[in-house]
């Protein structure tokens, strides 16, 4: 930087603002927004000048260590149970953190403050550099950790997937419908606000408890420029705020936003932290506690809040509803148990349960054996081959659950399932906020006004459905997901590396066939149907069949 | 005298776990397994800047299995092929058609159409990037520091130093626009995220370029006396000279959903009849025999970025659609059309521009050499890209 000062420089670059003499710049996002009052600073207050020196020194220090954990051994001492998850992890954030990158011009054009336009080129830099990174660390990864298989392949496994259309939501809802509602609240003010904190600073604090320093490296580097993100969202915000029109639009996108991002991270990285980590130390923070701490105290509470007194309507009820589904009904834990329950349609391997596990979550979440105890049991007794099927197809007193229509997410808290048909279609869901969600807030027309420029949920939203009547064997060889000697499978519910105790296409042949639940659904008469959603609603907890003891 | 009690800190404890590469044998255990596996390479071996970028904006015709699950408002959703009227070969045929009991129906021949050859010749991502254009803000914010140190702006002439404050100082608006609201702006649009990566790139280029000048304006304030750091606003807004570029650099941005024509009508078009008219063949030329060895270093930079990055990958980009094997013919035609709509506008404002010939005391080579130059520089970039010389360039 020159000698120069950062506020001097940065009000000199404003002279650059263009206001537009001859031509106006073709619109091609639309919002139902409008801003026609109050136009805001840019709160980066940042300049090129010094902010390409500033990356490059960070750079340096990321992939200073990135050497240094190399020649150090590393991978001596990193956990296969967290690194397995991380096949997942770095399989979906690439695309998130590019979207954003592409979701800033949308806003350059929505926001008629060429001021703030600034700060969003540099979140657009930004992203180009977290997606770029987080691909060259999955990389590092796949060529220093002792199984390559699913690191190697994740662009392919992920959009492949029967759980990475989940994490999609979380790149998709950034750059696609209505301007505003995608690309500043969905993912400045929710998404990069309040959930990048379990995303980029809890989680790796995790993977530094499972002798990873490396992910905390990146993505600590990473969360100190999703800082100045925040700021763009904030200076965003009070400039929607400032037009009253624009307060319905406001509290429809911060329900939806809220809770899909609630339901979408939370289910992922609950489970990494609590699943994934070898770490049982009775007094290290469960996802729940840091839940509390990072999103209900410093996001909730001392950012949303405040906004109140500028008209802001906040979604109190769902905040507080998103505390009760992971404290009381176990939302993490039955993402978990779901996510192990289809191993065989993933691309990691996923580690059973030990009885030191078993302890720490009746430490951290009192109740938690009965309700969960047991099937991990069976997961390990099922784990390796031996003449039964995997856990998916065997009798552990689970019902497999049926997708949500808008978030993906499982319909896994079974007594909060609701049924509706809309486009035609009987669709579940897991919350009624999710169907509100589909069936009211992704719409033309809202509370009787018009919003054109609102998206669509679009596309195959049940992955189920595309495989439905298929072997499990053609299933997933359908998906790639097949080692190097054309038969082993690279999803495995153990660690053992032993190719005798690796699970084969040959095993998945001898399996019932998948079934869709969304297509039995709609195959049902009304009596029926109404049959099932009474039955799904007693069902739980863990999946249990109605009726079951717990 | 109070003593501590020692106790044990609760930190988790380092465990042996032998998890590196080639401690066992397994299947995938091999090095061959140690590469990323989902895309072919434009050359034998993979490169580093394919394994960052390469797919990670994902294409329905490949392994989207679930399509796009957010649409526009009109029915659009991800990258619509459609976003430009430029065509690669394949972008017809039909996308795989999924549903109930169909499968992931995996694109196994690929690429699926020829946007996905396109790879960078500049290999960009986060740290070359970094490391080139902290590279360049170091080596301007020196070179300035050090002609303020040795008092170099003291050896300007008077109308040298109105040159600058009125017309360098208006070219930074041309970066600026160019940079937000060309490049960033169809960063969203493009086929692959090659393309998107290489167009925020530019971008970046274009913006520090834009806030590289407008800092060089606000030293040049502070240590020549009398020199007006804001006259470039009223270059910008209201000299006839300048009005003719603005007016361009404005129609750049106003295309109709078009990311092609944009791009193409940027770097293919402006930046050699305008950009390096006024950059090279006019403030270049004429620095020196005015007392100023800074400035070119400062222009130079952005000249650089045009020159040798951004032309690279455009280039890289609309040169194989000309020799498309499907639709050859199709994108000639809208090259064409492109240049007979922008080669025409770009002349006009050049030779609005002729009066800044005149104006330093030591002049530059004549205006017409100079537009000459450009003329011939723009039918090269043509003649590599395989398109012919529009006869607008003859007016």
């Amino acid at each position: 930087m020159s000698r120069q000062s950062l506020a001097k420089a940065h009000q000199k670059i404003q002279e650059l603002s263009w206001e537009p003499q001859y031509h106006e710049p073709y619109m091609k996002y639309g919002t139902d927004y409008t801003f026609k009052k109050a136009a805001k600073k840019d709160p980066l207050k940042q300049v090129l000048r010094s902010y390409f020196p500033m990356q490059e020194e960070k750079d340096n220090r990321v992939y200073g260590a990135s050497d240094g954990a190399i020649r150090g051994n590393m991978f001596r001492q990193v956990q296969e149970r967290w690194l397995e998850w991380q096949k997942l992890f770095l399989s979906i954030i690439p695309l998130p953190e590019i979207s954003a990158a592409r979701s800033m011009p949308m806003l350059f054009q929505a926001v008629p403050n060429p001021e703030l336009h600034n700060g969003q080129a540099i979140q657009m830099i930004d992203e180009v550099r977290h997606s770029t990174i987080q691909q060259n660390l999955k990389r590092l990864y796949m060529n220093n950790y002792i199984d390559p298989a699913g690191f190697n392949n994740t662009l392919r496994n992920f959009h492949s997937d029967y759980c990475g259309t989940i994490g999609r939501q979380f790149a998709e809802g950034f750059i696609t419908g209505d301007a505003i509602t995608a690309a500043s609240i969905y993912l400045t003010i929710v998404a990069e606000t309040a959930f990048t904190n379990t995303l980029f600073v809890a989680m790796p604090a995790e993977a530094a408890a499972n002798g990873d320093y490396l992910l905390p490296t990146v993505f600590h580097s990473v969360q100190s420029d999703e800082s100045r993100h925040i700021s763009n969202g904030y200076a965003t915000l009070l400039m929607a705020l400032s037009d009253e029109g624009n307060r319905q639009l406001l509290e429809r996108d911060l329900r939806y936003a809220w809770w899909n991002n609630h339901r979408v991270v939370d289910a992922a990285i609950g489970t990494f932290i609590e699943y994934g980590t070898k770490d049982r130390r009775k007094d290290r923070e469960s996802y729940a506690e840091m839940w509390r701490r990072w999103i209900y105290d410093d996001y909730y509470r001392a950012y949303l809040l405040p906004l109140e007194k500028y008209g802001l309507v906040i979604p109190h009820d769902l905040i507080e509803e998103s505390w009760n589904q992971i404290w009381n009904k176990g939302y993490v834990h039955e993402v978990a148990q779901f996510f192990a329950t289809g191993w065989l349609a993933n691309y990691w391997r996923i580690d059973g349960m030990t009885d030191e596990d078993f302890e720490w979550f009746e430490y951290k979440y009192p109740g938690w054996y009965d309700r969960y105890g047991k099937w991990w049991e069976n997961y390990n007794r099922l784990s390796r081959p031996n003449g039964h099927h995997a856990i998916v197809a065997e009798d552990v007193d689970y019902v497999y659950p049926h997708r949500c229509w808008t978030c993906m997410v499982p319909c896994l808290v079974r007594e909060d399932m609701v049924v509706d048909k809309v486009d035609g279609q009987w669709r579940t869901y897991c919350h009624e906020a999710c169907r509100w969600t589909d069936a009211v807030a992704f719409r033309p027309t809202y509370q009787g006004r018009e919003t054109p420029n609102m998206g669509k949920l679009v596309g195959h939203r049940e992955w189920e459905t595309l495989y439905h009547g298929w072997n499990w064997a053609d299933v997933i060889s359908d998906m790639g997901f097949v080692r190097d000697d054309g038969k082993t499978l690279t999803a495995q519910p153990h660690l053992d590396l032993d190719p005798k105790k690796m699970w084969t296409l040959d095993h998945m042949r001898r399996m019932p066939h998948v079934a869709s639940p969304n297509v039995i659904l709609n195959e049902m008469s009304d009596s029926e149907r109404e049959a099932f959603v009474a039955d799904y609603n007693a069902q739980g907890p863990a999946g249990r069949p109605a009726g079951a003891k717990s | 005298m109070t003593t501590t009690e020692n106790t044990e800190r609760s930190v988790p404890k380092p465990v042996f776990t032998d998890a590196e590469a080639g401690a066992k044998e397994f299947p995938d255990s091999g090095p061959s397994a140690r590469r990323y596996n989902y895309f072919k390479p434009a050359k034998r071996k993979q490169t580093h800047y394919e394994d960052v970028t390469v797919e990670v904006q994902p294409d329905p015709r490949h392994y989207l299995t679930q399509g796009w699950i957010y649409g526009f408002a009109d029915g659009s959703n991800g990258y619509p092929l459609t976003w430009t009227k430029l065509k690669a070969w394949g972008v017809d045929d039909p996308e795989p058609v999924r549903g109930p009991g169909s499968g992931g129906k995996p694109v196994e021949n690929w690429p699926a159409h020829g946007w996905h050859e396109f790879r960078d010749p500049n290999e960009e991502w986060e740290l070359t990037m970094y490391r080139y254009n902290a590279n360049v803000v170091r080596q301007v914010t020196q070179n300035v520091e050090n002609a303020r140190n040795a008092k170099a702006f003291d050896q300007w002439t008077p109308n040298w130093v109105h040159f600058v404050e009125r017309n360098v100082g208006a070219w930074m608006h041309i970066e600026h626009i160019l940079g937000l609201y060309v490049f960033a702006a169809c960063n969203r649009s493009g086929p692959t995220n090659m393309h998107n990566t290489a167009m925020a790139v530019n971008s970046e280029h274009k913006i520090r370029f834009a806030q590289d000048l407008a800092l060089y304006n606000l030293t040049l304030t502070e240590e020549i006396e009398g020199f007006d750091g804001s006259a470039h606003l009223e270059a910008w807004n209201s000299d006839a000279e300048w009005q003719g570029v603005r007016k361009v650099t404005e129609a750049l941005t106003a295309v109709h959903d078009d990311w092609g024509e944009m791009i193409f009508a940027t770097n293919i078009v402006f930046e050699p009849l305008l950009g390096e008219l006024f950059r090279s063949n006019l403030v270049m030329q004429a620095a020196a025999g005015n007392g100023d060895y800074v400035t070119p270093t400062v222009i130079g930079s952005g000249e650089y970025d045009y020159a040798q990055r951004d032309l690279r990958w455009t280039q890289a980009c609309f040169g194989p659609l000309v020799q498309d094997r499907e639709f050859a013919d199709h994108n000639k035609q809208i090259f064409n059309g492109w240049l007979q709509n922008w080669v025409p506008q770009c002349l006009e404002a050049a030779r609005q521009l002729q009066p800044l010939w005149s104006q330093p005391d030591a002049k530059p080579p004549r205006f017409e050499d100079a537009l000459d130059r450009a003329k011939s520089r723009f039918s090269g970039i043509l003649t590599d890209l395989g398109l012919e010389t529009p006869k607008e360039l003859s007016q």
